[in-house]
Parts: structure tokens; sequence; C-alpha cells
């Protein structure tokens, strides 16, 4: 079967490959570019182990076919860090024991960064149902939403 | 060791809460977990699975598969090893069907080709023809007379005469007369209960990369609990000298028991030993849920008497277990569990351990209590509310204490029940007024917890930093609190230890990271290491001194002199010990290899609040109070962390979530979005308050922490819902039909 | 001797009884004892069990050293999840 051309951006750098018409966009990830950042839990769009953000809006890579990449823009948990700069979520993952075997954490790490974009303001319940896409079966999300809003709080106060 | 020997204070690391080691690699998406690793040349596999629940396997043809160019191997049953027996053959026939498959998604063949895609293809033109026999699911009718036989000649020598075949293991304990003990009652309340199948719900699907040769000589990474346990069942069933296998241990994404089982990873390891080439072999959520281990099923029979004061006088229960198509459901440790809680001078209980054509379970956190706990503490919680008793007043008075004779016999150690319930009692949660249409529930649960075969090292290095392995996957955060052992002993900081989870080429064996052992055990083995490192330290300062190693004790991270010789050299820090240490005697690696016995075991109380929706039959939980025994907390971070995932696991399996079989003996909701887990907005924030009742066996007084935490919410949250409705349920999932259904009939008298 | 507490269940195999006296000094030399005593316990003690020594859950270790005043209870095999 005659594999399908893709350029696309990937954490701002410009990437291309090749993959199958039936490839999603996660597969392209993980087993084309080496990105295993985003994981699969389901398949099926269930769990958002898999979020990404295309062209800034939150996805689950899982439900999006790698050819439907061309010519946009993909951020990855890979991409929030900035250099070796933790991104402040990042740091109140880790403060707050928001994780613990870390398995969804990408995803919701992309799921909040893209939250607290849209809401810098958010109410323990809008973070609650924003993240009601990513499944996290270790911490019964207490330690997560407190990070959330922990984060959310300095934000505000440094702009 | 004795209580005396537990240190209990005047920690410097223990107790605090320092970031986790891996804390970067889990935010940047750098850790790498099962299906993260590649290698050239690599392969992916796929399985074929039984759509039947119960088949003959009459033949299967490969033929059209192999005639693809992208495949590159093929395997059947018959290229595993023969001869096995017992307990192993269950877990090669798990593994793949051989004669018969037994549940729906047994596995039957598989393929490894050169994409998933390629593999995928290929599964579906392997052509299996099966003879469908009868089936049965459920734990009530697989015992009944006309049920269809799983596996003759399966149950042992405990089962009484005229069961049925399917039942295959027989529990029976207690002490005292449980008649005499209902005659003594002022009121006595009979109930029977039902709990569905759950799975452990882990996010991650099991995944292996495996390499093996035709020399024997094999690599395995792979998401596990316990590797070392792999690494015996892979040589078992390929027919291969463990020591050849060497398997390391992938980041787990979540286990909760399940991934105690092996599935996959023999299967990797012989397509790739038919292929000659890397083999990658990743579960879909489908798979995980058709053919990996839930909880059993359960139905259960409980008897309880209670004075009008609340003295409990005779508990006794009956737990029927449905553990898939092989013997192993915990229907002992349910029966065990069941009323450890309380002093019973006449308690009796009966557990059958019964087979049917569902997936064999596997351990889910305290497997077996979760069920038992929810039943006998739902009678507690009834005959409570008949006869105007406070819930926490009750079961104060009828505590197990350290000295009581426990229902399941010896007599408890240790324990630290009562304070739980005192701590419960007083805490503010229990004073709130509740709302409109909420009911508060208490529960308490109880776990024996495990110590197990236990090797670490650690070694040391010239700068005096100090490299940790331990042998049990790290599932949720166990290598931050190494670390904070190791430094407390060593008196170095954290973070000038780094713990490694060692491949199984490296330490000795080490059981599974099952049964809260990790902290306990591993723990345990990391102090005593670190102490036997000391011993060496001290030993160097003694010879540089000329002094007896007797007369230099180990202080803040240096050698000092003691006794006749103190103050008269100046201590010497561990750096500048381990700096010379290659010309002082060698290298200095501190060990530890036994199997520790002291786990202690653990009590817990949950104070839950939920609200139920008439209309809809919807629950709602609204506040949530876990107090537990931790023993000694070392990061109290991963401790609440821990008390809170059993607690919120517990609201899933009491609301929601179910294996539900067809007609056709197929699982009918493989997905999550049919197998619903709780998310974000389902739950409240979790309220956690850590217990500290020194665990004797250990140098610090930990307890494991892990399970204990999925035993009382089921009851809690019953209890809760019971009191909302104005109706007792019985069955769980506690799901809106359910509830609608129960209000009916009250309804209708 | 030390007296050695069994489950209910077992009493199928010791005649109706659920303590037997046992001569021995650890835990290893128990089962071995309690298997030479009564054969049909045998294929139980061989799928793995567990044993109580004065409270203390014991779940593998046959060096285990018990004395005749010790309680002993022996109890089916522990894991966990």
């Amino acid at each position: 079967m005659s594999k399908i051309h893709v350029t696309t951006t990937v954490n701002g750098d410009e990437t291309e490959f090749l993959c199958d018409p039936r490839e999603t966009l996660l597969d392209v990830l993980r087993d084309r570019l080496s990105l295993t950042g985003a994981k699969e839990g389901c398949g099926t769009g269930d769990c958002g182990a898999c979020s990404v953000t295309l062209d800034g809006r939150l996805v689950c890579s899982c439900l999006v076919l790698g050819a439907e990449a061309e010519g946009k823009s993909i951020g990855t948990v890979e991409g929030i860090a900035q250099g070796e700069e933790l991104d402040p979520l990042q740091e109140k993952f880790i403060e707050y024991a928001a994780l613990q075997c870390g398995i969804c954490t990408p995803g919701i790490l992309v799921a909040t960064k893209s939250l607290l974009e849209k809401n810098p303001d958010p109410s323990e319940t809008e973070i609650r149902y924003w993240l009601a896409g990513n499944l996290c079966r270790c911490t019964g999300y207490d330690k997560i939403i407190r990070a959330v809003m922990d984060t959310a709080a300095d934000l505000r106060k440094a702009s | 060791m004795s209580e005396n020997d537990v240190k209990t204070n005047g920690f410097k690391v223990v107790g605090t809460r320092p970031n986790r080691p891996d804390g970067t690699d889990k935010v940047t998406g750098r850790a790498k977990f099962g299906a993260d690793m590649a290698a050239p040349g690599m392969l992916h596999a796929a399985i074929v699975r039984s759509p039947h629940a119960h088949a003959k396997i009459i033949k299967i043809d490969t033929s059209k598969a192999e005639a693809l160019a992208d495949v590159k191997a093929v395997m059947t049953r018959a290229d595993f090893a023969d001869g096995l027996t017992g307990g192993d053959w269950d877990v090669l026939e798990n593994i793949m069907a051989g004669e018969k498959t037994l549940y729906d998604g047994h596995a039957v063949a598989a393929v490894a080709a050169t994409s998933p895609l390629a593999a995928r293809d290929a599964a579906k033109l392997i052509d299996v023809t099966y003879e469908v026999l009868p089936h049965v699911t459920d734990v009530d009718k697989a015992m009944v007379t006309d049920a269809p036989i799983i596996r003759a000649g399966t149950a042992d020598a405990s089962v009484p005469e005229g069961l049925h075949p399917n039942v295959v293991r027989y529990h029976e304990s207690g002490h005292g007369d449980v008649e005499q003990g209902f005659a003594d009652a002022d009121l006595i309340i009979e109930d029977s209960f039902k709990t569905e199948a759950t799975h452990q719900g882990y996010i991650e699907p099991h995944a292996c990369l495996a390499q093996m040769g035709n020399d024997g000589r094999a690599e395995l990474w792979c998401c596990t609990q316990g590797h070392f346990n792999v690494q015996k069942i892979c040589a078992k069933v390929t027919g291969t000298d463990a020591s050849q296998i060497r398997v390391t241990a992938s980041e787990i994404g979540g286990g909760f028991g399940g991934k105690t089982a092996v599935f996959i990873e023999p299967v990797a390891l012989i397509l790739s030993r038919k292929s000659n080439r890397p083999v990658k072999l990743v579960m879909s959520r489908a798979e995980v849920f058709r053919a990996t281990g839930p909880t059993a099923s359960t139905s259960m029979d409980i008897k309880i008497g209670m004075t009008k004061t609340g003295k409990i006088t005779a508990g006794q229960g009956v737990f029927r277990l449905q553990g898939g198509a092989f013997p192993g459901a915990p229907s002992d440790l349910t029966a065990m569990c069941a009323f450890a809680p309380y002093a019973l001078e006449n308690v009796h209980q009966v557990g059958y351990d019964v087979m049917s054509n569902r997936p064999k379970q596997a351990a889910y956190r305290a497997p077996g209590s979760p069920m038992a706990a929810f039943a006998v503490e739902s009678v507690i919680d009834e005959l409570c509310n008949k006869l105007g008793l406070d819930p926490i007043e009750v079961r104060l008075m009828n505590a197990s204490k350290q000295g009581t004779k426990a229902s399941f016999g010896p007599k408890f150690d240790r324990i630290g029940l009562v304070e739980t319930l005192e701590a419960a009692k007083s805490h503010a949660h229990y004073a709130a007024p509740l709302g409109e249409g909420e009911g508060r529930g208490i529960s308490c649960g109880f776990w024996f917890n495990h110590g197990g075969e236990t090797a670490v090292s650690l070694a040391l290095s010239e700068d005096g930093t100090a490299a940790l392995s331990v042998g049990t996957p790290d599932i949720g955060g166990s290598r931050a609190s190494m670390c904070q052992m190791a430094a407390e002993e060593l008196g170095i900081p954290y973070d000038k230890i780094r713990t490694t989870i060692a491949d199984t080429a490296t330490l000795g064996y080490n059981e599974v990271s099952h049964g809260s052992r990790v902290t306990y055990a591993s723990g345990l083995a990391t102090i005593k290491a670190a102490r036997d490192a000391v011993d060496k330290l001290c030993g160097r300062a003694a010879a540089k001194w000329g002094i007896d190693r007797d007369a230099v004790f180990w202080e803040d991270g240096c050698a000092k002199p003691s006794g006749p010789n103190a103050g008269d050299f100046d201590p010497i820090p561990l750096a500048q010990l381990t700096a010379r240490m290659g010309a002082t005697g060698g290298p200095i690696v501190g060990h530890f290899e036994a199997t520790p016995e002291g786990a202690g075991v653990s009590f817990a109380t949950h104070i839950v609040d939920a609200k139920v929706d008439k209309e809809t039959g919807q629950t709602s939980v609204v506040r949530y109070t876990v107090v537990q025994d931790a023993g000694k907390a070392i990061h109290p971070s991963y401790v609440e962390g821990q008390f809170q995932g059993g607690a919120a696991q517990g609201i899933g399996w009491a609301l929601n979530e179910e294996y539900i079989y067809g007609e056709d003996g197929r699982l009918q909701n493989s997905n999550f979005l049919d197998y619903r887990i709780p998310v974000a907005s389902d739950l409240p924030m979790i309220d956690t308050v850590i217990v500290e009742v020194p665990n004797p066996g250990h140098p610090y007084g930990v307890r494991g922490v892990g399970e204990t935490s999925i035993c009382p919410p089921l009851a809690a949250i019953a209890n809760a819902v019971s009191g909302a409705a104005g109706v007792r349920l019985t069955q769980l999932p506690m799901s809106p039909p359910r509830i609608l259904e129960a209000l009916d009939q009250q309804a209708s008298g | 001797m030390v007296e050695v507490n069994l489950w209910l269940g077992l009493r199928t195999f010791t005649g109706g009884k659920d303590k037997v006296e046992i001569d021995a000094k650890n835990i290893g030399e128990l089962l071995k004892g309690l298997a030479d005593a009564y054969p049909a316990l045998s294929p139980i003690i061989e799928a793995g069990v567990s044993v109580a020594v004065d409270g203390r859950l014991i779940f593998n270790d046959l060096t285990e050293p018990i004395y005749p005043e010790s309680e002993i209870y022996l109890l089916q095999q522990l894991k966990g999840g």
C-alpha cells in the first residue's frame, strides 16, 4: 500500500513523514517520529492519555489520522518545557505529587495547558469538567486538581 | 524485631515531602513505559482471540497469514513447552489456549509482522474452526447441578463431596459457637449480597519488547509489577533457563494487582525466537478488558447478631467467588478478612472458589477483602439503624485490638483500628450536617499486607553519593521513599541517592510489587543495606584510627569515635571515607537479601456523604474522608495518594464499574466508554487522615498502605446511598438502574 | 511439642481435629511434621500455606523459630494485589 507524504510542524519544528492512510496521528508521533510522550491508553478517545494540540485545539491524537496533520501545527508534552526550564505547571505537578504512575500525566499536562490558555481563573468545577476526558486511575484526581488550581493562581499573580 | 527496636522519632528525611526523583521524567514525556521502547529491525505482534466463551478448537489454519510477505512468524500453543502441570499449566493455558478456549478473548494464536497494521491484518487471516460449547459466566449459575463443566477434576481435596465440579476450592474457618451467639442477640439481620467483577483499570495496556535467539538468550522489556516473576514464568513456558532471560522492568502505568500476572511476554519471546527479530507486543484496551484479570465477582450471605447496646454476639458469612476459567479466586482471603475488624467470640465463615467462562481473575488491591467488607459492613450498618446506635460507637465497642483473637484465628499484634475510629469520630466531617437528599456511610476495612523475598544493594560512589538498586517496580513513587530511607540511615542528603529498579541479572529474586509490600519490604531492605554499608564505613574509620570497630558509631553522615575514644579523633564524613575506599579495602556496597516477615496488618475507617437523585437513580459522592493507619508515613504525599486512589477506585466499584456479559457469554463493555471508571468531574476532593501506629516488624514502623484503602469504600458508599435512598442496596454497582429498581420495589411494597 | 490450630476446613484431613500437636522447632519442621502425621494434608501444604506465630504472620520463611508456648495457627496462603 502506498504511503502518504505529510509535512507538518511538531512543537515548532517543521517535520516530514510518510504514513499509512490508516495510521493515527498518535501512531505517527510515537512510531515514526519517536515522540513517545503521548500514550495510547484506549485508542478510542475515552482516556485522554494521547492528548495533543492541533493548531491550538485540544484533541485525542488517537482519533486524528496522521494524514490530517498536513499543514497543521502539533503540540505535545515534549514541547511544554522551554529548554531546561520546566513549565510552572510541570513544577507544580511534581511538587504536589499530582502523579503516581505517571502514564496519564502527559495528556493531563497538555489538556491543562490548553485550559489555562483559555481560562486563567478556572473554578474547581471547571477544571474537573475540562479534565473529565483525561482518566487517571491512581490519584483520585485530588492532587491533580490542587496542582492546577495553584498553578493558575501563581500565573495570575505573575501576570 | 521487638517494638523497642522501632525508631519512631528524630527523623530528618523520613516524613518530609521531597520531589520524587523521577518527577522530571514523568512530566516531560521522557519516562519510558512498556510501549515506549523500540529496537532496530523490530517486528510488531498481534494476537488472535476466541470470540466464544467456551469452545473446542477443531483446527487453526495459519496458511493465509503465513503467505503474506510482511509476516515473519506465526505461532500457536504448539510452540510452547509441554509437560507443564498444576499452576504452571494454568498459567500457560491462560497465555494461549490448548484444546479449548475458556472465555471470550482467550488467546489462540499470534503473528509477528513488519508493522502494527500488517500484524493486525494478518491476525484476521488466521482461520480458527471452533465447536461451540455451553458456557456459564454467573457465579451462582456456575454452581448448580446442570451447569456446564469448565474443567473436570480441577477441584482440590478441600472441596466437600456433592458440590459441582466448578467449585474448586473450599474454605471454612472461625471459632466459638455461632448458634449460641445468635441466641444471645437482641436483633439478628441476615441478607444476601452480590458484587460484579471490576477491572484494575490501569491506563497503560500491557506491553513488551522481546528478543530471543535460538541459543535461548533473551532480553525482555515490559511493564510489570514483578519482572523476576515474568522471568520465572517465561522460562517455564518457553522451556528456557531463567538466568538466560534478562528482564528489565519499564516504567509501569498502573497495575493495582493486574500486572502481577503474565500474559503476553512469552508470546513475544517465542515470536522473536521464530523470526530471529525483536518483537513488540502491545495489548489494545479491548484486549486488556477481555483477557487480563478483573476481580472475582461474588455472591455472599451474611448473618450477624447484636445486643441492644451494640455488642456483636455472632457473625456468619458464606462467600462464593467466581474467578474465571481457572482456580484461584481469593475466596479464602475474602472469608478471612470479612470479620477481621471485630473482636467476635462466635464467628464462622465459608468460602467457595468457583470457575466460570470468564478471564482468570487477577489480584486487585487487597484481593477479596473489599467485597467481604461490603457485605459485612452493610449488615452492621443496618443493625445500627434498627437499634438506633451510632455506627462509629458500635464499631469502637467491637473493634479488634492488640491481643484480640482475630476472626481468622491468631491474636493480633499491635494494630491501629481503634485509632482510626477515634480519628474518624473526632473529624469535622463526622459532625457536619447532611444536606437534603444526602446520606452518610461509615465502614472499616482490613488487609493483611505482605513481606516477601527481597534483595537490595546499595553501592557507595567515590564522591560520597549512593546508588541504590531495588527489584520491586515503582508503581506510585516508591523510589522517593527508598531514597528517603537510605538518606536517613546514611546521613547524606536525599538527592545524593539514586534509586534504580534493577533488572533480573543484577539482583537476587524479588517478589512482585504486591501485597502493599514495597515500602515495607524494599524499605526494610534499604535500611538494612544502608546499615550494612555504614558498618563497613565504620570499619574503615576504625582501621584508620587504629581502634576497635565497636568503638566507632555513625551519626549525621560521619564516623565518630565513641566510648573511651570519644573526642580523640575528628569525625570523618562519608565522602572522605569513600574517596579512599579503593585503597582501604575496596568498594563499599551494602546488601540485604532475605524474606522479611513482619508486614503489619492494617485497618482503615472511611466516612462518605452521598446524594441520590431519586428521579434518575444517579448518585453523587459529596464528601469523602479516609482515615488509615500507615504505621509510619515515609513520604506523606504519596501515602495520601494511596488513600485517595483506593477510595476513588472503590467509588467506581460501588457506583459504576462492572463486567457485563451477554447471553452469548461475550463481554459487552470492553472499552472505557462503557466500562466507566471515575472521571475528575465525578469526584470531590478526598480528605485524608494518616494515623501512625508503628508496625513492630519494620525498623521505622511502616505498614503497607496501598491496598487497605480500597476495603471500606464499597460498604461506606452503600451505607451512604442506602441512607440517602431510604432503601438498602445489596448489589454492586449501585448504578442508576439498580437504584431505581430498588426504589420501585420499595414503593410496590 | 507445639499445638497447631488448623482452619476448620482441614478437619476432614485430621479425623475431625482442629488442633493437633507436632514436634517442631521451626516452621519448616512444623509443616513437615503435619504432612507426616496427616498425609492427607500434604497437598494443601504443598499448594501453599502461611503460619501465624504469636500473632506474627509468616508468609514464606521456613526457618522462623517456634517454641512450645508459641501460639501457632496454620492459615491459607496470604497474597496481595
